[in-house]
Protein backbone atom coordinates (compact mmCIF):
# COMPACT_ATOMS: atom_id res chain seq x y z
CA UNK A 1 0.00 0.00 0.00
CA UNK A 2 2.74 1.83 1.27
CA UNK A 3 4.81 1.12 -1.59
CA UNK A 4 1.54 1.91 -4.11
CA UNK A 5 0.96 5.42 -3.17
CA UNK A 6 3.90 7.60 -4.51
CA UNK A 7 3.54 5.27 -8.04
CA UNK A 8 -0.30 6.70 -7.80
CA UNK A 9 0.58 10.31 -7.20
CA UNK A 10 3.28 10.21 -10.21
CA UNK A 11 0.49 9.02 -12.78
CA UNK A 12 -1.96 11.38 -11.09
CA UNK A 13 0.86 14.08 -11.53
CA UNK A 14 1.55 12.67 -15.22
CA UNK A 15 -2.05 12.89 -16.26
CA UNK A 16 -2.64 16.51 -14.87
CA UNK A 17 0.82 17.71 -16.69
CA UNK A 18 -0.68 16.01 -19.70
CA UNK A 19 -3.70 17.65 -19.37
CA UNK A 20 -2.15 20.91 -19.08
CA UNK A 21 -0.49 20.59 -21.98
CA UNK A 22 -2.93 19.54 -23.89
CA UNK A 23 -4.89 22.61 -22.85
CA UNK A 24 -2.29 24.60 -24.19
CA UNK A 25 -2.01 22.96 -27.19
CA UNK A 26 -3.88 25.52 -29.31
CA UNK A 27 -1.77 28.06 -27.98
CA UNK A 28 0.49 27.46 -30.40
CA UNK A 29 4.01 28.60 -29.82
CA UNK A 30 5.87 31.92 -31.38
CA UNK A 31 8.69 29.88 -33.52
CA UNK A 32 6.05 27.65 -34.79
CA UNK A 33 3.90 30.54 -36.40
CA UNK A 34 4.85 32.99 -39.23
CA UNK A 35 6.67 31.39 -42.42
CA UNK A 36 5.39 28.19 -41.49
CA UNK A 37 1.55 29.32 -41.11
CA UNK A 38 1.68 31.44 -43.61
CA UNK A 39 3.06 28.27 -46.42
CA UNK A 40 0.42 26.08 -44.99
CA UNK A 41 -2.11 28.85 -45.85
CA UNK A 42 -1.40 28.98 -49.20
CA UNK A 43 -0.97 25.07 -49.59
CA UNK A 44 -4.38 24.80 -48.98
CA UNK A 45 -5.83 27.47 -50.85
CA UNK A 46 -4.37 26.92 -53.52
CA UNK A 47 -4.56 23.23 -53.28
CA UNK A 48 -8.53 24.06 -52.97
CA UNK A 49 -8.71 26.09 -55.61
CA UNK A 50 -7.08 23.97 -58.14
CA UNK A 51 -8.76 21.19 -57.05
CA UNK A 52 -12.50 22.20 -57.24
CA UNK A 53 -11.68 23.70 -61.23
CA UNK A 54 -10.24 20.01 -61.76
CA UNK A 55 -13.32 18.29 -60.29
CA UNK A 56 -15.59 20.46 -61.95
CA UNK A 57 -13.92 19.90 -65.31
CA UNK A 58 -14.34 16.53 -64.93
CA UNK A 59 -17.87 15.85 -63.61
CA UNK A 60 -18.90 18.02 -66.77
CA UNK A 61 -16.84 16.08 -69.09
CA UNK A 62 -18.22 12.70 -68.04
CA UNK A 63 -21.58 14.62 -67.82
CA UNK A 64 -21.07 15.08 -71.35
CA UNK A 65 -19.92 11.86 -72.55
CA UNK A 66 -22.98 10.19 -71.18
CA UNK A 67 -26.04 12.34 -72.09
CA UNK A 68 -24.01 13.88 -75.26
CA UNK A 69 -24.99 16.98 -74.29
CA UNK A 70 -21.71 18.19 -75.70
CA UNK A 71 -20.34 21.41 -74.57
CA UNK A 72 -22.60 22.68 -71.77
CA UNK A 73 -21.91 19.88 -69.33
CA UNK A 74 -18.52 21.21 -69.53
CA UNK A 75 -18.83 24.46 -69.55
CA UNK A 76 -21.71 24.62 -66.61
CA UNK A 77 -19.68 22.20 -64.31
CA UNK A 78 -16.57 23.89 -64.87
CA UNK A 79 -18.05 27.41 -63.76
CA UNK A 80 -19.84 25.77 -60.93
CA UNK A 81 -16.01 24.24 -60.01
CA UNK A 82 -14.45 27.32 -59.93
CA UNK A 83 -17.57 28.63 -57.53
CA UNK A 84 -16.89 26.03 -55.28
CA UNK A 85 -13.31 26.15 -55.07
CA UNK A 86 -13.88 30.15 -54.58
CA UNK A 87 -16.39 29.42 -51.78
CA UNK A 88 -14.06 26.76 -50.37
CA UNK A 89 -11.19 29.16 -50.07
CA UNK A 90 -13.63 31.68 -48.98
CA UNK A 91 -14.57 29.45 -45.83
CA UNK A 92 -11.33 28.19 -45.12
CA UNK A 93 -9.44 31.61 -44.70
CA UNK A 94 -12.79 33.59 -43.06
CA UNK A 95 -12.92 30.27 -40.68
CA UNK A 96 -16.82 29.77 -41.21
CA UNK A 97 -15.67 26.24 -41.51
CA UNK A 98 -14.36 23.17 -44.28
CA UNK A 99 -17.57 21.88 -44.36
CA UNK A 100 -20.19 21.41 -47.17
CA UNK A 101 -22.62 23.64 -45.73
CA UNK A 102 -22.61 25.60 -42.64
CA UNK A 103 -24.77 24.98 -40.05
CA UNK A 104 -22.12 24.78 -36.87
CA UNK A 105 -23.18 25.79 -33.50
CA UNK A 106 -20.39 28.35 -32.30
CA UNK A 107 -19.95 26.24 -29.36
CA UNK A 108 -17.74 23.55 -31.63
CA UNK A 109 -15.96 25.84 -33.89
CA UNK A 110 -13.16 25.97 -31.85
CA UNK A 111 -11.97 22.47 -33.06
CA UNK A 112 -12.68 22.96 -36.45
CA UNK A 113 -11.90 26.40 -36.11
CA UNK A 114 -8.24 26.10 -34.79
CA UNK A 115 -7.51 23.54 -38.10
CA UNK A 116 -9.30 26.20 -40.34
CA UNK A 117 -7.09 29.29 -38.73
CA UNK A 118 -3.33 27.89 -38.83
CA UNK A 119 -2.84 24.06 -40.06
CA UNK A 120 -2.83 22.89 -43.18
CA UNK B 1 31.79 20.28 -64.42
CA UNK B 2 28.31 19.11 -64.60
CA UNK B 3 26.98 17.16 -61.97
CA UNK B 4 23.49 15.26 -63.06
CA UNK B 5 20.70 16.19 -61.08
CA UNK B 6 18.09 13.67 -60.70
CA UNK B 7 15.64 15.35 -56.97
CA UNK B 8 13.02 12.69 -58.64
CA UNK B 9 14.58 9.85 -58.52
CA UNK B 10 13.70 8.82 -54.75
CA UNK B 11 10.14 8.72 -55.91
CA UNK B 12 10.78 5.66 -58.60
CA UNK B 13 8.69 2.44 -57.55
CA UNK B 14 11.38 -0.49 -57.49
CA UNK B 15 9.66 -4.22 -57.97
CA UNK B 16 11.86 -6.35 -55.70
CA UNK B 17 9.88 -9.27 -55.83
CA UNK B 18 8.67 -9.34 -59.00
CA UNK B 19 5.15 -11.02 -59.52
CA UNK B 20 2.94 -11.44 -62.46
CA UNK B 21 -0.21 -12.60 -63.04
CA UNK B 22 -1.33 -12.97 -66.69
CA UNK B 23 -1.19 -9.06 -67.40
CA UNK B 24 -1.37 -7.80 -63.50
CA UNK B 25 2.17 -6.52 -62.27
CA UNK B 26 1.30 -7.99 -58.43
CA UNK B 27 5.63 -7.23 -57.70
CA UNK B 28 6.32 -6.38 -53.98
CA UNK B 29 7.80 -2.98 -54.46
CA UNK B 30 10.09 -0.88 -52.16
CA UNK B 31 6.51 0.87 -51.82
CA UNK B 32 4.97 -1.89 -50.48
CA UNK B 33 7.93 -2.67 -48.41
CA UNK B 34 7.86 0.30 -46.58
CA UNK B 35 4.38 0.31 -46.20
CA UNK B 36 4.65 -3.07 -44.27
CA UNK B 37 7.19 -1.50 -42.47
CA UNK B 38 4.86 1.37 -41.16
CA UNK B 39 1.91 -1.63 -40.17
CA UNK B 40 5.17 -3.07 -38.87
CA UNK B 41 5.98 -0.10 -36.42
CA UNK B 42 2.83 0.70 -35.52
CA UNK B 43 1.68 -2.82 -34.78
CA UNK B 44 4.82 -3.03 -32.65
CA UNK B 45 4.64 0.17 -30.39
CA UNK B 46 0.71 -0.53 -29.33
CA UNK B 47 1.72 -4.50 -28.62
CA UNK B 48 5.02 -3.84 -27.02
CA UNK B 49 3.63 -0.69 -25.23
CA UNK B 50 1.13 -1.74 -23.45
CA UNK B 51 2.96 -5.45 -22.27
CA UNK B 52 3.98 -4.82 -19.50
CA UNK B 53 1.29 -2.47 -17.93
CA UNK B 54 3.20 -0.36 -15.00
CA UNK B 55 1.30 1.96 -12.88
CA UNK B 56 4.57 4.40 -13.79
CA UNK B 57 4.84 4.02 -17.94
CA UNK B 58 8.30 3.28 -19.22
CA UNK B 59 9.53 5.38 -22.39
CA UNK B 60 7.27 2.98 -25.00
CA UNK B 61 4.07 2.79 -22.69
CA UNK B 62 4.14 6.38 -22.79
CA UNK B 63 4.78 6.95 -26.23
CA UNK B 64 1.75 4.22 -27.04
CA UNK B 65 -0.59 5.91 -24.93
CA UNK B 66 0.22 9.25 -25.83
CA UNK B 67 -0.36 8.46 -29.50
CA UNK B 68 -3.84 6.73 -27.89
CA UNK B 69 -4.52 9.78 -26.05
CA UNK B 70 -3.64 12.21 -28.58
CA UNK B 71 -6.55 10.14 -31.56
CA UNK B 72 -8.84 9.64 -28.61
CA UNK B 73 -8.86 13.08 -27.44
CA UNK B 74 -9.50 14.53 -31.12
CA UNK B 75 -11.77 12.12 -31.40
CA UNK B 76 -13.72 13.26 -28.62
CA UNK B 77 -13.67 16.60 -29.55
CA UNK B 78 -14.60 16.20 -33.16
CA UNK B 79 -17.05 13.59 -33.64
CA UNK B 80 -17.65 12.58 -29.61
CA UNK B 81 -19.79 10.43 -27.68
CA UNK B 82 -20.18 6.84 -28.53
CA UNK B 83 -20.58 7.60 -32.01
CA UNK B 84 -17.05 8.49 -31.99
CA UNK B 85 -15.57 5.53 -29.85
CA UNK B 86 -16.94 3.29 -32.85
CA UNK B 87 -14.36 4.97 -35.33
CA UNK B 88 -11.51 5.62 -32.90
CA UNK B 89 -9.71 2.06 -34.48
CA UNK B 90 -9.71 3.18 -37.72
CA UNK B 91 -8.99 6.89 -37.52
CA UNK B 92 -5.65 5.85 -35.16
CA UNK B 93 -4.64 3.25 -37.88
CA UNK B 94 -4.69 5.57 -40.33
CA UNK B 95 -2.53 8.22 -38.28
CA UNK B 96 -0.34 6.06 -37.14
CA UNK B 97 -0.15 4.61 -40.88
CA UNK B 98 0.21 7.98 -42.56
CA UNK B 99 2.51 9.48 -39.65
CA UNK B 100 4.94 6.17 -39.95
CA UNK B 101 4.71 6.69 -43.67
CA UNK B 102 5.90 10.53 -43.66
CA UNK B 103 8.81 9.54 -40.82
CA UNK B 104 10.26 6.77 -42.19
CA UNK B 105 10.32 8.87 -45.31
CA UNK B 106 12.41 10.72 -43.81
CA UNK B 107 15.13 7.94 -43.27
CA UNK B 108 17.86 9.04 -45.91
CA UNK B 109 17.73 6.46 -48.72
CA UNK B 110 14.09 5.50 -47.19
CA UNK B 111 11.43 5.74 -49.68
CA UNK B 112 8.09 7.77 -48.71
CA UNK B 113 5.05 6.07 -49.88
CA UNK B 114 3.01 8.95 -49.18
CA UNK B 115 4.93 11.21 -51.50
CA UNK B 116 2.51 9.14 -54.19
CA UNK B 117 -0.95 10.00 -55.04
CA UNK B 118 -2.40 7.12 -55.93
CA UNK B 119 -1.57 5.56 -52.42
CA UNK B 120 -2.64 8.79 -50.85
CA UNK B 121 -5.96 8.74 -53.59
CA UNK B 122 -6.26 4.86 -52.43
CA UNK B 123 -7.01 6.56 -48.57
CA UNK B 124 -9.20 9.19 -49.71
CA UNK B 125 -11.46 7.37 -51.60
CA UNK B 126 -11.76 4.75 -49.26
CA UNK B 127 -12.85 7.09 -46.75
CA UNK B 128 -14.98 9.59 -48.95
CA UNK B 129 -17.09 6.13 -50.08
CA UNK B 130 -17.04 5.32 -46.25
CA UNK B 131 -17.73 8.39 -45.10
CA UNK B 132 -21.37 8.61 -47.39
CA UNK B 133 -22.00 4.98 -46.90
CA UNK B 134 -22.03 5.87 -43.13
CA UNK B 135 -24.23 8.78 -43.79
CA UNK B 136 -26.61 7.50 -45.70
CA UNK B 137 -26.89 4.35 -43.03
CA UNK B 138 -27.65 7.01 -40.32
CA UNK B 139 -29.63 9.30 -42.11
CA UNK B 140 -30.82 7.74 -45.21
CA UNK B 141 -32.88 10.10 -47.41
CA UNK B 142 -32.27 13.08 -44.84
CA UNK B 143 -28.48 12.12 -45.55
CA UNK B 144 -29.06 14.97 -48.65
CA UNK B 145 -30.24 17.59 -46.78
CA UNK B 146 -26.06 18.21 -45.51
CA UNK B 147 -26.17 19.69 -49.30
CA UNK B 148 -28.81 22.00 -48.46
CA UNK B 149 -27.33 25.21 -46.35
CA UNK B 150 -29.47 27.16 -43.97
CA UNK B 151 -31.23 30.53 -44.37
CA UNK B 152 -31.22 30.56 -47.78
CA UNK B 153 -33.73 32.07 -50.56
CA UNK B 154 -34.91 28.95 -52.53
CA UNK B 155 -34.17 30.33 -55.69
CA UNK B 156 -30.35 30.94 -54.77
CA UNK B 157 -30.85 26.94 -53.97
CA UNK B 158 -30.99 26.04 -57.31
CA UNK B 159 -27.22 27.24 -57.67
CA UNK B 160 -25.94 26.52 -54.59
CA UNK B 161 -26.68 22.62 -54.03
CA UNK B 162 -24.87 21.83 -56.92
CA UNK B 163 -22.10 24.15 -56.04
CA UNK B 164 -22.44 22.05 -52.54
CA UNK B 165 -23.00 19.03 -54.03
CA UNK B 166 -19.03 19.43 -56.03
CA UNK B 167 -17.35 20.88 -52.95
CA UNK B 168 -18.45 17.89 -51.47
CA UNK B 169 -17.02 15.12 -54.25
CA UNK B 170 -13.94 17.76 -54.05
CA UNK B 171 -12.96 16.13 -50.52
CA UNK B 172 -11.26 12.82 -51.93
CA UNK B 173 -9.17 15.09 -54.02
CA UNK B 174 -8.32 17.62 -51.50
CA UNK B 175 -7.51 14.96 -48.96
CA UNK B 176 -5.37 13.06 -50.82
CA UNK B 177 -3.44 16.01 -53.04
CA UNK B 178 -2.76 17.47 -49.68
CA UNK B 179 -0.41 14.83 -48.19
CA UNK B 180 0.96 13.89 -51.73
CA UNK B 181 1.91 17.30 -52.44
CA UNK B 182 3.23 18.02 -49.16
CA UNK B 183 5.66 15.25 -48.99
CA UNK B 184 6.33 15.16 -52.83
CA UNK B 185 7.49 19.10 -52.63
CA UNK B 186 9.37 18.24 -49.13
CA UNK B 187 11.34 15.43 -50.75
CA UNK B 188 11.99 17.35 -53.75
CA UNK B 189 13.51 20.49 -52.15
CA UNK B 190 15.35 18.40 -50.33
CA UNK B 191 17.22 16.24 -52.71
CA UNK B 192 17.54 19.15 -54.77
CA UNK B 193 19.40 21.75 -51.85
CA UNK B 194 21.64 18.37 -51.19
CA UNK B 195 22.33 18.41 -54.80
CA UNK B 196 23.90 21.80 -54.59
CA UNK B 197 25.73 20.88 -51.74
CA UNK B 198 28.26 18.67 -53.90
CA UNK B 199 28.17 21.03 -56.78
CA UNK B 200 29.08 24.53 -55.00
CA UNK B 201 32.05 22.99 -53.57
CA UNK B 202 33.56 24.93 -50.48
CA UNK B 203 29.81 27.33 -50.74
CA UNK B 204 28.12 24.43 -50.41
CA UNK B 205 27.68 24.99 -46.54
CA UNK B 206 24.99 27.07 -47.58
CA UNK B 207 22.74 24.82 -49.27
CA UNK B 208 23.86 22.25 -46.65
CA UNK B 209 22.48 24.80 -43.71
CA UNK B 210 19.19 25.25 -45.28
CA UNK B 211 18.92 21.31 -45.71
CA UNK B 212 19.17 20.99 -41.94
CA UNK B 213 16.92 23.90 -41.50
CA UNK B 214 14.77 22.20 -44.27
CA UNK B 215 14.94 18.48 -42.20
CA UNK B 216 12.84 19.94 -39.21
CA UNK B 217 10.63 22.00 -40.98
CA UNK B 218 9.94 18.60 -43.11
CA UNK B 219 9.55 16.87 -39.60
CA UNK B 220 7.17 19.25 -38.59
CA UNK B 221 5.32 18.89 -41.91
CA UNK B 222 5.44 14.83 -41.25
CA UNK B 223 3.61 14.98 -37.90
CA UNK B 224 1.18 17.94 -38.80
CA UNK B 225 0.07 16.36 -42.39
CA UNK B 226 -0.89 12.84 -40.98
CA UNK B 227 -2.78 15.07 -37.93
CA UNK B 228 -4.39 16.69 -40.60
CA UNK B 229 -5.18 14.07 -42.52
CA UNK B 230 -6.38 11.91 -39.55
CA UNK B 231 -8.69 15.48 -38.03
CA UNK B 232 -10.17 15.73 -41.54
CA UNK B 233 -11.46 11.79 -41.40
CA UNK B 234 -12.83 12.48 -38.28
CA UNK B 235 -14.69 15.89 -39.32
CA UNK B 236 -16.03 14.10 -42.31
CA UNK B 237 -17.29 11.35 -39.82
CA UNK B 238 -18.83 14.15 -37.98
CA UNK B 239 -20.75 15.83 -40.70
CA UNK B 240 -21.92 12.70 -42.05
CA UNK B 241 -23.19 11.50 -38.30
CA UNK B 242 -24.68 14.86 -37.14
CA UNK B 243 -25.54 16.23 -39.99
CA UNK B 244 -23.77 19.04 -38.58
Amino acid sequence: MGENDPGESLKELGERLDRARRAQHPVRSPQAAGTNDALAKGWRVSIELLAAVAVGGFVGWAVDKGLGTRPWGMIIFFVLGIAAGMWNVYRAVTGLGRAVGFRRDPGDANAAGDWDEDED
Amino acid sequence: MAIEIHPLDQFAVKPLVPLHWGSLDFSFTNSALFMCGAVAATSALVILGSWRRDMVPGRWQSLAEMSYEFIANMIDENIGGPEGKKYFPFIFSLFMFVLFGNLFGMVPYAFTFTSHIIVTFAMAIVIFIGVTIIGIWHHGFHFLTLFVPKGVPKALLLLLVPIELLSYLIRPFTLSIRLFANMLAGHTMLAIFAAFVISMGLLGVIPLTVDIALIFLELLVAVLQAYVFAILTSLYLRDAIHLH
